[in-house]
């Protein structure tokens, strides 16, 4: 079937409601709308933190998401998918990005939702640094996300669709 | 016979080198990303800092990632950066 894929990278907020609107509005087979949202807690490993900053690979972000967002809709009978990343300066409490995922049955919905977060966290162009009071510390990667991201490869329990 | 190709840096690569991207004559017999990342580390005290350890340096040539084997062959731009901490 044909997904209406939509990525943005933008420094705006979003808004998560509203994009699933969009995906639904005047269908009658979508059955399913999955929304994920990644937001900016006020500590990193038991610290506070004032903000994030995310740097990105500007063209090459869109496209690897881009990549992934293709790899779901092969993988999974899906009507929509909407990924949104934001960069720049982000505050706790605010938004970092989002995935809505439209289906007509729920594990499709879920599933390419679960997917795309694993291998976002993992592929994508982005670059967290922590603004503390004394300065700005690159966050790191996370060996358990490359293990998540690992589930997806087929042939594994996880991705069987 | 030298090959002309763009370099960027992100995130803490880019900080240690002290640039965002460069354009460099690569000299000849650099074949792969990873025979680049020795060759980029011998350029000076700034480089030698950034690529000290290779195996947490990704790559990605024309904006696809790569691993360190993979040929450089006719590629515009090759970006170096850390493991990414997106989403």
């Amino acid at each position: 079937m044909t997904t209406i894929s939509t990525v943005r990278i933008q420094r705006e907020p979003f808004d998560v409601a509203a994009e699933a609107a969009k995906l639904t509005r005047g269908r009658t087979d979508a059955g399913a709308v999955v929304t994920f949202t990644g937001i900016c807690r006020g500590a990193e490993n038991g610290e506070p933190i004032a903000a994030l900053t995310l740097e990105h690979f500007p063209g090459m972000a869109e496209a690897e998401i881009e990549r992934h967002v293709a790899e779901a809709a092969q993988r999974w009978p899906l009507i929509g998918v909407t990924v949104i990343h934001r960069y720049g300066r982000i505050e706790p409490g605010e938004d970092i990005m989002m995935v809505v995922t439209v289906s007509s049955h729920r594990q499709a919905a879920f599933k390419s939702a679960d997917f795309l977060m694993d291998y976002l966290k993992t592929r994508a162009p982005f670059w967290k640094q922590v603004d503390k009071a004394d300065g700005k510390i690159w966050v790191e990667a996370k060996a358990e996300d490359d293990t998540a991201a690992e589930r997806w490869t087929r042939g594994k329990p996880e991705a069987a669709e | 016979m030298t090959k002309s190709i763009k370099l960027r840096y992100f995130a803490w690569v880019r900080e240690r080198v002290g640039k965002p991207e460069e354009d460099v004559e690569l000299p000849a017999g650099i074949a792969t990303v990873g025979e680049l990342m020795t060759w980029l580390a011998s350029r000076g005290e700034e480089y030698a800092y950034a690529f000290e350890n290779p195996k947490v340096i990704r790559a990605a040539i024309d904006r696809a990632h790569v691993k360190p084997q993979s040929p450089i062959g006719e590629a515009q731009e090759i970006a170096f950066f850390p493991p990414m901490t997106g989403g």
